[in-house]
C-alpha cells in the first residue's frame, strides 16, 4: 500500500473510532428526551459525563490528520459544507455547555433549558454528520481547480437527509447499548431503537443501491466486501439476541462492529476518492491528488505510530476508571 | 461600506481566536499552580491545600470546558474561511495541528475525567499524576499551535513547488502553475526562527494570567474577610509566581523584539511607529498617522531603540520607507496594542515588586488599595495577551504567510534599486488572496452573527459559572469528612456517591420507567 491509501485507512480507523465513541454519547443525547423525571435525566447526563470530551477529541484529530494529509481534501469539504458545518459547530458549543453546566446552577428552569439543548445539539449534530457521509456518496459540484461550485441548495437533497436520520437511528440505538453496558437497563428501548435503525437501514440499504451510482462498481471489483457485509449483516443480528440474554457487553460490541462495517463500506465506496465531483468526475479529488507530500505522510505516519498507542492507553485508562459509576458506593471508612 | 468575504473573515477570526484565548491562558497558567497545590499536599498533608485543590480544579474545569467549546471553531476555520490558505500551506500547517490533537487534546482531555470525577475512584498518587498530566497537555497544546503560527511568521523547514497531479505538473485552467508549502526539513519546520521565543513569551504570558485569576479572587476574599487562611496562602503563592513571571516577561520580551527586528522589520516599524529609517527611538506614547507617514505626540527616550536592537544607541533601524507601501501592516492598530501591552507589563512588574516588598515586610494584607487593585489586575492580565496576540497577528499583515526577508553576507538587510527591503514574495501568501473561493459574504456575515450571538451566551455563562463558585468559596478544613478516601468531602465525589446511593436503591430503580430489570 502506498502512503495515501494507508491514509485513507488512518482516516478512516479514525472516523469509526470517532463513530463509535461520540456515536453513543451524541445517542445518549438523542435518548433524553424519553426518560422522565430530573434524577434519571442527570443520570444519563453523568454517564457520559467524564468521557464525551475524550470522545470529541477524535473528531477533532480526524480534522487535524484532514488537513495534514489531504489539505485539498479538507479546504474542499470545509468551504463547501459552509452553513451545514457553522450549524455543527454550534451544535457542539452548545452541547458542551448543556453536559458540563447543567448540574451547575440549582434551577430547574435552567436543568429543563441544559436538557433541551443537550438533545437538540445532539440530534443536530449527528443528523448533519449523517448528512456530511450522504453527500459524499452522491457528490458535490467541483471545478476543475477541486473548489466547490454549487450552492446550499446543491446539498439539500433527500439522500443526504435520509442518511442523516439512518445515523441518527444508528446512534441512538448505540447509545441505548451503552446504557445497557452500564447497567442502567433499558431493554425496551432496545427493542425500540433496534426496530427503528432496522427500518432506516433497510430504506437507506434500497435507496443506496438503487440510486446512488458510486455504491456498487468497488464491491464488483473487490468481493472479498462480501465479508464486510456479511459481518455488518451478522453485527446488527446479534444486537436482539445478546440484549435477550443481558449481554449487554455483546450487544454493544456488536453496534460498535456495526458502525465499524458501515464505516468501511461507506470507505471502499468512496475509494479512491475523497471528495467525489458530481459535475464531471474527472475533477473529483482522489486520494492521490489531494494528498500531502510523501515527506509529511511519513512524519505524520511517525506521529500517529507515537501517538496512537498513548491515546488508546489513556482512553482504555479513563473508561476503565469510570465503569459502572452506578454502582459505585460511597467508601465508609 | 464594502464588505468583503476577506474582511468578513478576518473578523470572523478576531472574533472567534480572541474569544477562544480568554479561556486557554487560565488553563495553561492554573494548570502549573493545581500542580503545586495537590503536591504540596501530598508531602504536607496539609487540609488546606488539599481544599484549594478542589477548588481551583472546579473553576479550572468550567473555564477548560469553555476552552474545548470554542476551539473546535478554530480547528474546522482554516477550512471554512481560508480553503486558499489550507491548500497552500496544509502540507506543512496541518501535520502541527493534526500533532496538537495526538499529543495534546487526548492527553489533557482523558486525564482531566479523572483530576475532576476521580477523587474517590483513583489512589491520591495517581491523581496527582493526572493533574500533571493535563498541566502538561495543555502547554503541549501551546507548543504545537505557537509552531504552527510562528511558522506563518517566520516560514522555515519547507519549499514552495508546484503541485503534481496525476503525474503530471499542475496548472490551473489559466495555465498557472498550482503551487504550494511542503515540508523539506520537519524539525526546521519546528525550530523555525521564532518558535522558541513566542513559545516562552506566550507561555510566560499564560502564567501570569493564571497567577493574576488566583491573586484576584484571593484578594477578594481577603477583602471579604473570608476564607482567609486559604487567600493568604493562594494569594502568596500566586504573587511569587506572578512577580517572577513578570520580569522574565521583561526579558523574554526584549529577546522577542530582537528576533522581530531579524525577520520581520516592517512589523517591528509599525510598533514602534518608525516611518523613516534612522536612529531608533523608543517611544512611550504616541499617534501613528500612517497618510502623513509621521508618529504624532510622541514622547521617547532617545536612541533606545537602537540600543535594544542593535546594542547600540546610534545604529539606524529599518522603518517603514523601507517597505513597499502595500506591505505596511496597519500602523495605528499594530504601535497601540503593541504599547498597550508593553505597559500593562510594566504595570506587573511594579505592582507585583511592590507587593512582594510588602509580603517581606508583613505588611501587604493590611494594603487594601492594593487588594482591591489586584482583584481587577485580572482583567489587565487578560488584556495583556489578548493585545500581545493582536500585535503579533496585524504587524504580520497583510500576509497570513509572511516571507522571508532577505539579507546580505553582513547580516544586514538586502535592499532592491528602489532601497526597499527584499521580500521573497514567492514564499509569502497575501491574506487577501486566502479565502476561500466557494463562500460569500452573506454566509460569513451569517455565521458571524452566530457566534458573536453565541458567544456573548457563553460569556455570560461562563462569568456566572465563576461567580458561582467564588462566592461558594473552598470547602473549609473543618467541614472535613474522613468518609471519603481523600480527607476532605469533595464536592464531585459527594456528587457521585449520591448518585450511587439513590441508583443502587432497588425501590427507586423499580418505579422508574426506563428501568425493566
Amino acid at each position: 500500500m502506498d502512503l495515501p491509501a494507508i491514509w485513507f485507512v488512518l482516516l478512516g480507523i479514525l472516523i469509526a473510532g470517532y463513530a463509535i465513541l461520540d456515536g453513543f454519547d451524541l445517542g445518549v443525547g438523542i435518548l433524553l428526551p424519553f426518560v422522565k423525571g430530573d434524577a434519571e435525566r442527570r443520570l444519563l447526563v453523568q454517564s457520559i459525563g467524564p468521557i464525551w470530551n475524550g470522545n470529541e477529541v477524535w473528531l477533532v484529530t480526524f480534522g487535524g490528520s484532514l488537513f495534514a494529509a489531504f489539505p485539498e481534501a479538507y479546504a474542499t469539504i470545509f468551504s463547501a459544507f459552509y452553513i451545514p458545518f457553522m450549524l455543527v459547530l454550534m451544535a457542539l458549543i452548545f452541547r458542551a455547555a448543556s453536559i458540563e453546566f447543567r448540574d451547575k446552577i440549582e434551577s430547574s428552569i435552567w436543568r429543563k433549558t441544559c436538557d433541551f439543548g443537550f438533545f437538540a445539539s445532539s440530534l443536530l449534530a449527528t443528523l448533519l454528520f449523517g448528512a456530511g457521509v450522504g453527500s459524499g456518496m452522491i457528490g458535490i459540484p467541483l471545478n476543475e481547480r477541486g473548489v466547490f461550485v454549487g450552492s446550499f441548495s446543491d446539498e439539500l437533497k433527500v439522500y443526504p437527509l435520509l442518511v442523516g436520520l439512518f445515523t441518527a437511528a444508528l446512534f441512538a440505538m448505540h447509545g441505548t447499548l451503552y446504557l445497557g453496558l452500564r447497567q442502567q437497563r433499558v431493554t425496551r428501548w432496545t427493542w425500540h431503537t433496534w426496530g427503528l435503525f432496522l427500518g432506516c437501514y433497510l430504506v437507506t440499504t434500497i435507496y443506496t443501491l438503487v440510486a446512488v451510482p458510486r455504491a456498487v462498481p468497488n464491491f464488483e471489483q473487490a468481493p472479498w466486501v462480501i465479508l464486510v457485509v456479511a459481518l455488518n449483516v451478522l453485527a446488527i443480528a446479534n444486537i436482539p439476541r445478546a440484549t435477550r440474554l443481558n449481554k449487554f457487553a455483546q450487544a454493544f460490541l456488536s453496534s460498535s462492529v456495526t458502525i465499524a462495517t458501515l464505516v468501511t463500506l461507506f470507505s471502499i465506496a468512496l475509494w479512491p476518492n475523497l471528495v467525489t465531483s458530481s459535475s464531471n468526475p474527472d475533477y473529483s479529488l482522489t486520494i492521490y491528488r489531494a494528498s500531502s507530500s510523501e515527506q509529511t505522510l511519513k512524519t505524520m505516519l511517525l506521529i500517529a505510530c507515537i501517538g496512537m498507542p498513548l491515546v488508546v492507553t489513556y482512553t482504555s485508562l479513563v473508561y476503565w476508571t469510570f465503569r459502572r459509576q452506578r454502582t459505585v458506593r460511597p467508601k465508609m471508612g | 461600506m464594502h464588505v468583503d468575504v476577506v474582511s468578513l473573515s478576518r473578523l470572523q477570526f478576531a472574533l472567534t481566536i480572541m474569544f477562544h484565548y480568554l479561556f486557554p491562558p487560565l488553563t495553561i497558567g492554573m494548570g502549573v499552580v493545581l500542580v503545586y497545590l495537590e503536591g504540596r499536599y501530598l508531602l504536607t498533608r496539609d487540609l488546606v491545600y488539599a481544599a484549594a485543590t478542589k477548588f481551583w480544579t472546579r473553576l479550572f474545569a468550567i473555564t477548560f470546558a469553555m476552552g474545548v467549546a470554542t476551539g473546535i471553531v478554530m480547528e474546522f476555520q482554516f477550512g471554512t474561511n481560508w480553503a486558499v490558505y489550507s491548500r497552500f500551506v496544509g502540507d506543512v500547517f496541518g501535520s502541527a495541528l493534526a500533532a496538537e490533537g495526538i499529543f495534546a487534546f487526548f492527553l489533557e482531555s482523558g486525564f482531566l475525567a479523572i483530576v475532576v470525577f476521580g477523587w474517590n475512584k483513583v489512589s491520591p498518587m495517581f491523581h496527582f499524576f493526572a493533574t500533571v498530566m493535563v498541566a502538561v497537555g495543555s502547554i503541549f497544546s501551546a507548543v504545537w499551535i505557537i509552531i504552527a503560527n510562528s511558522w506563518q511568521q517566520t516560514p522555515t523547514g519547507h519549499h514552495i513547488v508546484q503541485m503534481m497531479r496525476d503525474g503530471k505538473p499542475w496548472f490551473d485552467s489559466a495555465g498557472h502553475p498550482v503551487m504550494r508549502a511542503e515540508v523539506i526539513d520537519f524539525w526546521a519546520l519546528v525550530f523555525n526562527p521564532s518558535s522558541g521565543n513566542r513559545l516562552i513569551h506566550t507561555l510566560i504570558g499564560a502564567f501570569i494570567m493564571g497567577a493574576s485569576f488566583i491573586m484576584s479572587i484571593s484578594a477578594f476574599y481577603l477583602l471579604k474577610k473570608t476564607h482567609e487562611e486559604f487567600a493568604r496562602r493562594s494569594f502568596t503563592g500566586g504573587l511569587i509566581f506572578a512577580t517572577i513571571f513578570s520580569l522574565a516577561q521583561l526579558v523574554s520580551g526584549d529577546s522577542n523584539a530582537k528576533m522581530v527586528a531579524r525577520n520581520q522589520p516592517a512589523k517591528l516599524a509599525a510598533f514602534e511607529g518608525q516611518f523613516e529609517t534612522a536612529r531608533g527611538d523608543l517611544s512611550m506614547i504616541g499617534w501613528p498617522d500612517e497618510a502623513a507617514r509621521t508618529t504624532r505626540f510622541k514622547i521617547a527616550m532617545p536612541g533606545m531603540l537602537s540600543f535594544l536592537v542593535h546594542g547600540d544607541a546610534s545604529k539606524p533601524v529599518i522603518g517603514l520607507d523601507r517597505v513597499p507601501r502595500n506591505y505596511w501592516p496597519p500602523v495605528l492598530i499594530s504601535f497601540a496594542a503593541y504599547h498597550a501591552m508593553v505597559g500593562i507589563g510594566m504595570f506587573f512588574i511594579g505592582i507585583t515588586l511592590l507587593a512582594s516588598f510588602l509580603l517581606w515586610r508583613g505588611k501587604l494584607f493590611n494594603q487594601r488599595w492594593l487588594l482591591r487593585t489586584f482583584v481587577f489586575a485580572v482583567l489587565l492580565a487578560i488584556a495583556a495577551n489578548e493585545l500581545g496576540w493582536m500585535s503579533a497577528e496585524v504587524g504580520r499583515q497583510p500576509w497570513v504567510v509572511h516571507p522571508r526577508v532577505e539579507h546580505d553576507s553582513a547580516g544586514n538587510f538586502a535592499l532592491n534599486s528602489d532601497g526597499f527591503l527584499k521580500y521573497r514574495i514567492e514564499e509569502g501568501l497575501l491574506t487577501s488572496k486566502a479565502v476561500s473561493e466557494a463562500i460569500n459574504a452573506q454566509q460569513v456575515m451569517s455565521s458571524i452573527i452566530l457566534f458573536g450571538v453565541i458567544y456573548v451566551l457563553m460569556f455570560g455563562i461562563w462569568v456566572f459559572m465563576l461567580n458561582q463558585e467564588i462566592r461558594k468559596g473552598p470547602e473549609t478544613a473543618s467541614a472535613s469528612s474522613s468518609q471519603t478516601r481523600w480527607a476532605v468531602a469533595d464536592v464531585a465525589g459527594k456528587l457521585v456517591d449520591e448518585v450511587a446511593i439513590t441508583t443502587s436503591d432497588g425501590n427507586r430503580a423499580a418505579h422508574s420507567p426506563i428501568y425493566t430489570e
